[in-house]
């Protein structure tokens, strides 16, 4: 008997059955094609506006730090301008993204870039996020080859850019998209990519201490460039209503900091 | 399978208690988890409904296990992957030498795995001349002083700031010998140039699983310091390592228990990476594993299902039940003497190496329930851990005093009016002795509880049958 045959063998023995007949079977396939979605918390189903500014909230309260800008044209400057703040060189490797390349880069002559994946001795990334989750500040990015995984991995600074109308309430939200617009990309029939990643913030660890420093294996810095693309991301963040319980605007540990200081 | 030292429970928790360095590290850490898992679990109002949807969404995948598990396999293949069964521990080594060797690797970076440190692969590659880096900032620590994790999220949380360095600078030579540690940032700063270079150089990614998909056939991690996505991306081969009962049907029923995971274990709203994985990588995709193993361990699990303790394979290993643990915070997880420590440990260890190999475990609790009052899926592990007690009474493993004393108690319950009569004599005599201490340093007879604590004495009044009688009689 193959391994196989015992493992299963030995859960039906403790589920006092056999295999499970057809229609049973079906059943199970029914719920796999139709996947229900459970409960999805209230924090994310708020109006347009206050879902854009929960997005934006929540990438700040995990240590990242955003730029809204009005339109793509104006992506170039603002990286621009963020690696001068940093004090970091003029030069980064992009991801080969359409919406990326297309960028008027040739108005920033000074920036220098290459389209490939991530080496280690890079120090800056531009990546393009595919998508977003308002509910915690998360960042998706599936991969394909116009989004190498490991730009979001070697170089110690990442920059995202993400449109204001790819950012989604609920982790669900983003499912659906996932299901619909990749329905039989895969050689397999599926829609699954090869790796998506969900990025919440920059790289940490409490390892040391249970002690919280950020930039552990990862990135150091998580910059979102958001571009406002629709309507309802050109508010005032402080005229929109936060949506979030009071325990949920504050992070639960910041860097450097001891978890019990009355120690 | 890595060593097994929980028959030597009590003496090994002895030891802990009178480590003043251990003490420190489980203070410091303790009542920071507490804290920030309750503030995660204030800032989401549905938080106690996620966990009864957590606790049904497991029920059913296990419920029908089998077909989930068939179906998990065709996905996997259907991608590229293949999928490889193990009935035990020394299965899953032989399968995993047996890739690395057909992969020619030398060496083989990992991402950290409580199911790794279940079947004991570093010490099986290491001596077939393949050498195993772990990436985890705490599990690095442990691999340079040769230590077993001491808790299943924070690997290291027995050690300080200063063990850190002693070994830091002890293992790397090539750095200058009088660099100084200014920060904990700095420490982290060496280990992460240290692994980069390993990163690099590996031929072989060595994963767990947090969760796998039925549906897409993908393994998911959870990790914080993006190190299980540098081992299971850069090199050629991806390995996920996955017990049976981590497979779950959808990507929502995944979705719904990511919800519960983070803030259960480090009161995060979610982990920074969080990434599933389907297959090898595509045509045109500029990096990404060229083969993709996911490993099925049973070892011991399918013998669960069905039974009192099949409840247990629910857990998705988030460590509250360990945070929230009286014994745990003062014993810390070397004690108990073999992979998981805490209340789910003593659940499970006796579950996977036989309850008479696991000794006191079941009996390391005071029965509080704070354990099952955290835990995302509702595990009754208080409950389990008395049908553990049992088991181990039926099967005359417990020791022949508290045997016998047993019986003697019996022998009186049994007999209520002697019971009431005996009580009374005994607690009379006990209060007169005590008079005017309120309690008793020592005891004869009770020696094993007062060593380690005082005895109250009795107040006046009375036994309890009495005062009840008595208050009867007023109404």
């Amino acid at each position: 008997m193959s391994s196989r045959e015992g493992i299963l063998g030995a859960i039906r023995r403790g589920l006092k059955r056999g295999p499970l007949p057809a229609d049973q079977r079906a059943m199970l396939d029914g719920r796999l094609a139709t996947h229900p979605r459970h409960l999805i918390p209230a924090r994310s189903r708020v109006p347009r506006a206050e879902q854009i500014a929960l997005f934006v909230r929540n990438v700040e309260k995990e240590f990242g730090t955003i730029e809204r800008v009005p339109d793509a044209a104006s992506v170039p400057a603002a990286v621009a301008d963020y690696l001068a703040a940093q004090n970091l060189e003029p030069r980064f490797v992009m991801a080969p993204h359409p919406e990326l390349t297309e960028l008027p880069w040739s108005e920033r002559p000074m920036l220098a870039f290459e389209t490939r994946r991530a080496r280690a001795d890079d120090a800056v990334s531009v990546q393009h996020a595919w998508a977003a989750v308002a509910e915690t500040g998360t960042l998706l990015f599936p991969s394909d080859p116009t989004r190498p995984t490991t730009l979001n991995l070697l170089p110690e600074t990442e920059i995202a850019v993400i449109r204001a109308s790819a950012i989604v309430g609920a982790y669900e939200e983003a499912w659906d998209r996932l299901r619909a617009e990749r329905a039989g990309a895969e050689p397999s029939g599926g829609f699954m990519p090869r790796n998506i990643m969900f990025v919440t913030g920059p790289s940490r660890s409490a390892d040391i201490e249970q002690t919280l420093e950020l930039g552990a294996h990862g990135p150091r810095r998580l910059h979102v460039v958001l571009v406002e693309d629709e309507p309802a991301a050109r508010t005032i963040l402080s005229e929109i209503a936060d949506p979030r319980p009071e325990a949920a605007r504050e992070p639960v540990a910041r860097p450097g900091e001891i978890a019990n200081p009355a120690d | 399978m890595v060593a097994l030292t929980s028959p030597d429970f009590k003496r090994r928790a002895a030891r802990a208690l009178a480590d003043p360095q251990l003490q420190k590290a489980l203070k410091r850490g303790g009542s920071g988890f507490h804290s920030k898992r309750a503030q995660a679990v204030a800032a989401l109002p549905e938080f106690e409904r996620l966990r009864e949807i957590g606790r049904d969404i497991k029920n059913h995948a296990l419920a029908h296990l089998d077909h989930y598990l068939e179906t998990f396999e065709r996905n996997v293949i259907a991608n590229g992957g293949q999928v490889h069964w193990c009935r035990d521990a020394e299965e899953a080594r032989a399968t995993v030498l047996r890739i690395c060797r057909e992969a020619d690797a030398r060496t083989v970076t990992k991402g950290k795995s409580m199911i790794s440190e279940e079947i004991g692969i570093n010490e099986h590659l290491e001596r077939n001349g393949i050498t195993p880096v772990e990436t985890d900032l705490g599990e690095y620590i442990l691999q340079l002083v040769d230590e077993p994790p001491s808790h299943i999220i924070a690997p290291a949380f027995h050690l300080n700031r200063e063990d850190w360095e002693k070994r830091f600078r002890a293992a790397h030579t090539d750095l200058p010998k009088d660099r100084v540690f200014n920060e904990r940032r700095d420490i982290m700063a060496e280990a992460r140039a240290k692994l980069r270079q390993r990163f690099l150089a590996a031929d072989v990614g060595i994963t767990g699983a947090n969760f796998l998909i039925a549906e897409t056939g993908t393994s998911v991690i959870v990790t914080n310091e993006g190190n299980g996505d540098l081992t299971q991306t850069l090199p050629r081969v991806h390995i996920a390592l996955a017990s049976i009962e981590k497979v779950v049907p959808t990507l929502e029923d995944c979705t719904s228990l990511l919800r519960l995971l983070a803030r259960s274990a480090t009161g995060q709203d979610f982990s920074v990476y969080t990434t599933f994985s389907t297959g090898v990588r595509r045509a045109g995709d500029l990096d990404g594993p060229e083969a993709y193993h996911v490993v099925l361990i049973d070892n011991g699990r399918s013998n669960m299902v069905g039974t009192e303790f099949g409840e247990m394979l629910r857990c998705i290993r988030c460590a509250a039940c360990m945070n929230h643990c009286p014994v745990y915070g003062v014993t810390g997880g070397h004690a108990y003497g073999w992979v998981y420590p805490g209340p789910m440990g003593s659940v499970l260890t006796p579950s996977l190496v036989g309850v008479d190999k696991a000794g006191h475990l079941p009996n390391a609790s005071t029965f509080c329930g704070r354990c099952e009052s955290v835990c995302p899926v509702k595990i009754p592990l208080p409950k389990m851990m008395r049908h553990w007690r049992e088991r181990e009474f039926e099967r005359h493993l417990t020791p022949s005093t508290i045997r016998n004393g047993l019986g003697v108690w019996a022998f009186f319950a049994k007999r209520p009016s002697l019971y009431r009569a005996a009580s009374r004599l005994g607690m009379g005599a006990l209060a007169l002795l005590g008079r005017g201490r309120g309690r008793f340093r020592s005891l004869p007879l009770a020696g094993g509880w007062t060593r380690g604590r005082d005895l109250p004495a009795p107040e006046p009044g009375g036994t309890f049958m009495a005062r009840y009688a008595a208050q009867q009689r007023h109404r």
